[in-house]
């Protein structure tokens, strides 16, 4: 039993931690310490300043262009960066369709694609639920039929995140109709500008435009953007959504909101004392916080497990609902730390709008919001609902 | 980093789950060297570690055995070792000698104030719950100024003796001018209880794994409307809610089991303490709600389970008597 990281692992954290502090620029760390919305020239500004030092995909092999981390490295990357509140590294392109395409893809999609994703040429989104297809996704309908060299697909995407930013999409569609619903998908890729695709923004509670909409109406795609086997998609869909999960805890991002909660409580006054002093109100604090050491020392586990070649397995699901349960119960306890200031509801966060006349400190309308936007941390990925019957299923058997 | 044991936890924990399974008497434990894994080298043992308790504890826990070697080995020998009395402390991890550790006073809930005081090597004083305190051969009592050494049969001392909910004795001792050695001060508690602590919150994650076993069995047989209750979803999601707890626990343990020579030992105890009695009472309160009828029933293995989760949370302070104490630690 040995619960220290080694050598190699310390100085690589002492190798990030320097990084972040000579090349993270305030003006976005500060950004992301009061939970504000990044605009899309800044998360690309971030993206460069990373690929640059080679380490915008840590978790692909170098023959890709990757840094090739090991499970145990990405974790460290993950939680310096968030603990240093860097923004957080895309995961459309670099965790969920780079995997897929250097497994199933072909070697010109690689070619295309994977260096483009690397230098910001493309932003990728991913369609994958449709309005009748949510927890039940492979019950998806976007059709894909075949016309010559080109697939004509039509349909309708929902909770598509930051679309309105992406000039591609990678989609699951229907290529056949009968047999197991699992049997007729089809893993493609399209470009956002192709005639026929209407994208419309959805409001979300936090008041920003998170999420979108996104319309298929005979749109042609030529049949060499088709992923792996044409009716094998849905094998490519669970290996994305399989295969990523080194970060699914969060633990870097709960390690972070728990500092700014404590930094907030320690400046927010109640009766007369700081809030961080106030019996109650510490106690919530104290309860998370046991919580969280527990659950970093899970995670922990299951990647020492990861290094030593075991595939994580449903205890992912495990972490993926405690580290929600975590992660939302600090967005609330920093959202009430700020007393009535948490009423205050500014229009900042969206794109283009300006208005910063609010009281109360800089993290209260960040807060409400952050909040807000995190309740999404329980549905989408595999709702808590869905974890827990994996968890019955595969590890109790039930 | 590795989160595995050694070959030889490992070889110990299989043959004690093995043994313990035929024969639970505290002779069997002592002659694996269960005891003997509990103190260090140094100390005439051959482990002592956090690793090492994590390992005896658990299985003991799950294996639902009530054995000496909680008060008398990682406490009463603990002690003992830290004060320089090597032999008595090697005598007490074989079982040759028992000891009673006498912390706990009347009214003091789980402060630990001491009000026993020694007047000339002789000690007065009262002390509540103190476990095996009927069949100790010798007692470790702290006094104002400091720990104290006192023989089970020295003049002035009563025992009044009494059942335990987790099928352990305890008993009140009263010390009336007793006579007594004084073996160090009130500081060499520190590293016992803690390790005390540690056995408490590992014994507890083998009986809440127990629990769970038990109860993911009793879903998949139990039929009522036609099939399985273990097929509700209403339950499923209930049973998956309560083992991701018990993988709460289980790291909670390892922590504390992975710091426990360290500086920050103290936060680790707390945070540890609160969380496992926290999650030992509710594995407690929703395997017996899983189960239905039968978990109300004594005949039911159950039974002696859900009072072991809940004695372990009261031991050595509840979860929130140990959140108050993370809390004052982390504002220090």
């Amino acid at each position: 039993m040995d619960m220290s990281f080694s050598p190699e692992d310390q100085q690589f954290r002492a190798e990030v931690r320097q990084f972040l502090v000579e090349r993270l620029p305030s003006r976005l760390s500060e950004k992301v310490r009061l939970q504000q919305e990044l605009t899309k020239a800044e998360i690309e500004e971030w993206h460069a300043v990373l690929n640059e030092r080679g380490w915008l995909a840590g978790n692909w092999p170098k023959e890709f262009g990757g840094a090739g981390w090991t499970a145990i490295q990405r974790h460290i990357f993950e939680e310096e960066s968030a603990t240093a509140f860097a923004p957080r590294v895309l995961p459309f392109g670099i965790a969920m369709l780079g995997p897929v395409l250097q497994k199933f893809g072909s070697k010109e999609q690689q070619e295309t694609f994977l260096p483009r994703i690397l230098n910001g040429q493309d932003w990728w989104c991913q369609g994958y639920s449709e309005p009748g297809a949510g927890s039940d996704l492979a019950s998806l309908k976007t059709s894909a039929v075949r016309d010559g060299e080109h697939y004509v697909v039509n349909g309708q995407k929902t909770w598509t995140t930051l679309g309105q930013h992406a000039n591609w999409i990678f989609c699951l569609v229907r290529t056949r109709t009968d047999g197991k619903p699992q049997e007729g998908i089809s893993f493609l890729l399209i470009d956002m500008n192709t005639p026929g695709i209407t994208v419309r923004p959805i409001m979300l509670l936090d008041g920003t435009p998170e999420v979108n909409e996104v319309f298929f109406d005979d749109v042609r795609v030529p049949v060499e953007n088709l992923v792996g086997t044409e009716n094998e998609g849905w094998t490519y869909a669970k290996y994305l959504l399989t295969h990523e999960r080194t970060n699914i805890a969060g633990v870097g991002f709960a390690t972070a909101g728990l500092s700014s909660l404590k930094r907030i409580a320690r400046g927010q006054v109640a009766n007369g004392k700081p809030l961080i002093e106030n019996p109650v109100f510490a106690a919530r604090i104290a309860e998370v916080e046991i919580e969280l050491m527990a659950m970093a020392t899970t995670n922990l586990r299951l990647l020492a497990q990861a290094a030593a070649g075991q595939v994580p397995g449903a205890e992912s699901s495990m972490l993926k609902l405690k580290g929600t349960q975590i992660r939302q119960s600090i967005n609330d306890l920093t959202r009430r730390a700020v007393g009535p200031w948490a009423l205050t509801f500014p229009s900042e966060g969206i794109e283009g709008a300006n208005e910063n006349t609010v009281p109360g400190p800089d993290e209260a309308a960040g807060a409400t919001r952050a909040y807000l936007n995190n309740r999404k941390l329980s549905i989408y990925g595999g709702s808590s609902e869905v974890q827990r019957s994996i968890i019955a299923k595969q590890i109790l058997g039930l | 980093m590795q989160f595995t044991f050694t070959e030889e936890q490992t070889m110990l924990g299989d043959s004690l789950l093995r043994t313990l399974a035929r024969d639970k008497t505290p002779a069997a434990l002592m002659d694996l060297g269960a005891g003997a894994a509990l103190l260090s080298e140094a100390d005439g043992g051959f482990g002592g570690t956090g690793a090492d308790i994590l390992m005896v504890f658990r299985t003991l826990g799950r294996a639902l055995a009530v054995s000496p070697l909680l008060d008398s080995v990682v406490l009463g020998a603990g002690v003992l070792a830290l004060a320089g009395e090597g032999d008595l402390a090697e005598q007490a991890s074989v079982g040759a000698i028992q000891v009673a550790v006498a912390l706990d006073e009347p009214g003091q809930r789980y402060d630990g104030t001491v009000g026993t005081v020694a007047r000339g090597g002789l000690l007065t004083g009262e002390k509540t719950m103190v476990s095996g305190a009927d069949t100790a051969t010798h007692l470790i009592v702290s006094a104002t100024d400091g720990v104290y050494l006192v023989d089970g049969a020295a003049q002035g001392l009563t025992v009044t003796s009494y059942r335990l909910m987790d099928g352990g004795r305890a008993g009140e001792v009263r010390l009336a001018d007793t006579p007594a050695r004084r073996i160090g001060d009130l500081t060499l508690l520190a590293r016992p209880t803690a390790a005390a602590i540690l056995a408490v919150c590992a014994d507890a994650l083998g009986a809440m794994e127990a629990a769970a076993e038990l109860t993911t069995d009793y879903l998949k047989t139990r039929k009522q409307f036609g099939r399985p209750i273990g097929s509700f979803q209403a339950l499923q999601h209930r049973m998956a809610d309560l083992v991701t707890e018990i993988e709460q626990a289980r790291s909670a343990v390892w922590n504390l089991a992975g710091h426990l020579d360290d500086e920050d030992r103290d936060r680790h105890v707390a945070a540890t303490k609160s969380l496992v009695g926290k999650i030992a009472r509710r594995v407690a309160e929703e395997t017996v709600q899983l189960h239905g009828g039968i978990g109300m029933t004594e005949e039911y293995e159950l039974a002696s389970i859900v009072r072991r989760l809940l004695a372990a949370d009261t031991r050595f302070g509840d979860s929130d008597h140990h959140l108050e104490r993370f809390m004052a630690l982390s504002a220090a």
